[in-house]
């Protein structure tokens, strides 16, 4: 243990199960969060292989009535993995993935604070994850909810399986979320060190701060919705229920009024990681530094006004469609000022294409794809065409995995070295880059073809002209695990045997690099005074 | 600790550590706002779409009661504000006296709610589905009232017991931080420097009795 001879550091000044279990760290919590996501993530993952695995071939009956290329028990079976997949990964992994691992790591390093504003709810977050989380298993793996991770109703009203619990549990990861969120608006205003002023801050921090603020304004909605669903299963409440004059698309209206933000919850933190990958990576002062920042909050503020464009065939009026259609288009605006502000830093930058950068490289490719796809989606013609096909399957997957995954693995990469104050294979990084860059676009580029050709999404089975599409998509999927088993190989191959980390090895300017590699439990040996802006490279 | 105040390290002082305490309490009443508005949205629409059925229903509801626990509240949110007063100029006796008071109009509310609730149970009023309207209009023929035809009178009752039930735990949550302010209170942990729980919870208490003020009129006296 080298470090030991300079004293201790946040992971081992004190021992002991129970003393992670209680810690009020801040980078201790994210250590907690970092292990149960990625978890949840292997969970989600499996049930994504399946239903791939499930679509590798067409269905049909031989001549003794079994079905051939069947690989799930039944119809409902695929329903409820489906479910598992979406709930999982929209709920457990990608909310709170970037803003509980590396925000709640990096957001008080990064501007000069010993820990975020109020530590015991930072841990009380975590907890809530972990009940909401539990719950939720305990609930899909026990009474196979089959009604996707929407709870549209009036089928969830209807269906026999435990939506209730289930909504319950999504409540409660809900509050994990606010939780979150609060705490990191509190910090960001109250805890900048001397000298950090709003304008000198980070762009992952800027990123997180508009996120967090979605968070808080935008979960409360989904509260009260499932709160309602709940209701409706219990009592009858008729609210969202035809037969007393409720209204079922009244549901869709306050559900996307939450989850259209919470998009953006998932990817603005992204997008801030990104802004830090294609600075420190091409030596260069960010392009722009005013404009991606206001850009941020500029896509949190157009995120509620644009929930429409869900509901185009859920039977709104005509003239709200053709409002939401235009809002939506207007998101365009400030994600296309991001994407351009990072193409101009690295023009005429020093590029090294170490692996966190690889990944940022291969957001921007594909994250221009999920992008440009989703502003096809909101011209109304077009999206009655492609509406529940495998195109609006594959634009999202191009945004959040295309996007937000590949911003994990990039700042998990970037940052792994002050984490744990060791370095990683860097072969083995790029290697896991190579699989799941092309595995994601062999998987989720044929979708699109397969969506434009009417391929309906949530099906078990297709007719066989889908079948060869079908078949290298699942091959894709195929090769994205072996990327991220090669990925967790990576880091705990570098965990155990990683060479000790320097302060700094990118070259960053941002302050966590001042503290050392990891970082003591109080962050800094004194506290930071700030000069300059977060990106001066001379 | 500074100058008998348990300051965090992480905060330069005390007052740096309550403004932030302060923030944080108020993004939160705003999630509960947003909480409440999503009823208050459905509750515009359909009264909107329905208005003779929100009118019906409103006349099972005694706008007395009603009336009476909205000064019960808005006479707890006094006492509260001088809880806290109390704690700032270093009176921690009276301080008690005036949670302990809080608490009390917190107890009268419900205890109200409760005898509201049951009433409407007695005559088959239930939310939504459950309403069972052949045994309401067997309790209006007996006091002599015209039967009620309406199909979605339970809509009506599906709001109110929603919002005013939300509320209602709302008002138990208040009253249940209440004790814990009014212990420590006892315990002797606050003082002209430190009252930061108070203060909140304090916050959190207005915002309920604010969500009632709406609430009032909105359910007892629409139509």
């Amino acid at each position: 243990m080298a470090h030991a001879a300079h004293g201790s550091n946040y992971l081992n000044a004190q021992k002991g199960l129970w003393s992670w279990l209680t810690s009020l760290d801040h980078k201790r919590i994210g250590i907690l969060y970092f292990i149960s996501v990625m978890t949840f993530f292997l969970l989600g993952g499996i049930a994504a292989l399946l239903l791939r695995g499930e679509l590798f071939a067409y269905n049909v009956a031989n001549s003794a009535g079994e079905m051939a290329g069947q690989l799930l028990p039944s119809a409902d079976a695929y329903n409820q993995i489906l479910t598992y997949h979406g709930a999982i990964m929209v709920f457990m992994v990608i909310i709170p993935g970037i803003p509980a691992i590396l925000g709640n790591i990096f957001l008080p390093l990064q501007i000069g604070a010993k820990d975020v504003a109020f530590p015991k709810l930072n841990l009380a977050s975590w907890y809530c994850l972990m009940a909401g989380a539990t719950l939720a298993m305990f609930t899909m793996f026990s009474t196979k909810v089959d009604t996707g991770w929407t709870f549209y109703t009036p089928y969830s009203i209807k269906s026999g399986t435990a939506v209730t619990t289930m909504v319950i549990a999504a409540f409660i990861t809900g509050m994990s979320s606010i939780l979150t969120g609060l705490n990191f608006i509190v910090t960001v205003h109250k805890l900048r060190c001397p000298g950090m002023t709003m304008w000198r801050m980070p762009l992952f921090v800027w990123a997180l701060y508009s996120t967090a603020i979605i968070q808080v304004l935008a979960t409360p909605i989904l509260a009260i919705t499932l709160l309602l669903l709940a209701m409706e299963r219990t009592f009858g409440v008729g609210i969202f229920d035809p037969k007393l004059g409720g209204d079922p698309v009244l549901f869709q209206h306050f559900f996307w009024f939450y989850s259209h933000p919470a998009v953006y919850i998932m990817i603005l933190p992204a997008m801030g990681v990104i802004s830090e990958l294609i600075t420190t990576f091409s030596k260069k002062t960010i392009f722009g530094y005013t404009a991606i920042a206001y850009s941020s909050l500029g896509i949190a503020a157009v995120s509620f006004f644009v929930w429409g464009h869900h509901m185009f065939v859920s039977g709104q009026s005509e003239f709200a469609g053709v409002v939401f259609s235009f809002l939506t288009m207007l998101v365009g605006v400030p994600t296309a000022i991001k994407m351009f502000n990072w193409v101009a830093t690295m023009y005429k930058g020093s590029i090294s294409f170490a692996s966190p950068m690889l990944f940022a490289l291969g957001f921007l490719f594909l994250f221009a794809i999920g992008g440009v796809t989703g502003i096809m989606l909101a011209v109304i013609p077009v999206d009655v065409h492609f509406h529940d096909t495998y195109f609006v399957v594959a634009h999202f997957h191009y945004v959040m995995v295309g996007g937000t995954l590949m911003a994990i693995m990039g700042g998990f990469y970037y940052w792994f070295p002050k984490m744990f104050g060791k370095m990683y294979s860097e072969f083995g990084a790029r290697m896991s880059w190579i699989f799941i860059f092309i595995g994601f676009n062999v998987t989720f580029f044929p979708q699109f073809i397969l969506g434009a050709m009417g391929m309906p999404r949530r099906y078990f089975n297709y007719i066989p002209a889908y079948e060869p599409l079908n078949r290298i998509s699942t091959v894709g999927s195929w090769m994205i695990a072996v990327g991220f088993l090669i990925a967790l190989y990576t880091i705990i191959n570098g965990l155990i045997n990683g060479a000790k980390a320097p302060k700094n090895p990118w070259g960053s300017k941002t302050l966590e690099w001042e503290a050392d590699s990891p970082p003591s439990v109080h962050n800094f040996d004194h506290e930071p005074v700030v000069t300059a802006g977060p990106y001066e490279y001379k | 600790m500074i100058n008998g105040v348990p300051v965090q390290e992480h905060y330069r002082d005390a007052s740096h550590q309550f403004a932030s305490a302060k923030e944080g309490i108020w993004l939160f009443m705003a999630t509960e706002i947003l909480m409440f508005g999503g009823l208050f949205v459905g509750y515009l629409i359909f009264h909107m779409k329905y208005p003779q059925m929100f009118a019906e229903g409103a006349q099972f509801l005694d706008w007395r009661l009603g009336f009476v626990n909205t000064l019960v509240l808005i006479f707890s949110s006094l006492t509260m504000a001088l809880g806290i007063y109390f704690c700032q100029i270093n009176q921690p006796k009276k301080a008690v006296w005036a949670l302990a008071i809080t608490i009390l109009c917190g107890a009268v509310f419900m205890v109200i709610k409760y005898f509201e609730y049951t009433h409407k149970f007695h005559m088959g009023i239930y939310p939504g589905r459950m309403l069972d309207l052949e045994m309401l209009n067997q309790h209006l023929s007996s006091i002599g009232k015209p039967a009620i035809a309406s199909t979605n009178l339970g809509m009506y009752f599906g709001f109110y017991f929603c919002m005013s039930g939300l509320h209602g735990i709302h008002v138990i949550l208040g009253m249940l931080m209440i004790s814990w302010c009014l212990y420590r209170c006892m315990r002797g942990d606050f003082n002209p420097n430190y009252y930061t729980a108070v203060e909140g919870v304090g916050i959190f208490w207005h915002i309920i009795d604010l969500v009632w003020i709406f609430l009032f009129p909105l359910l007892y006296l629409v139509g």
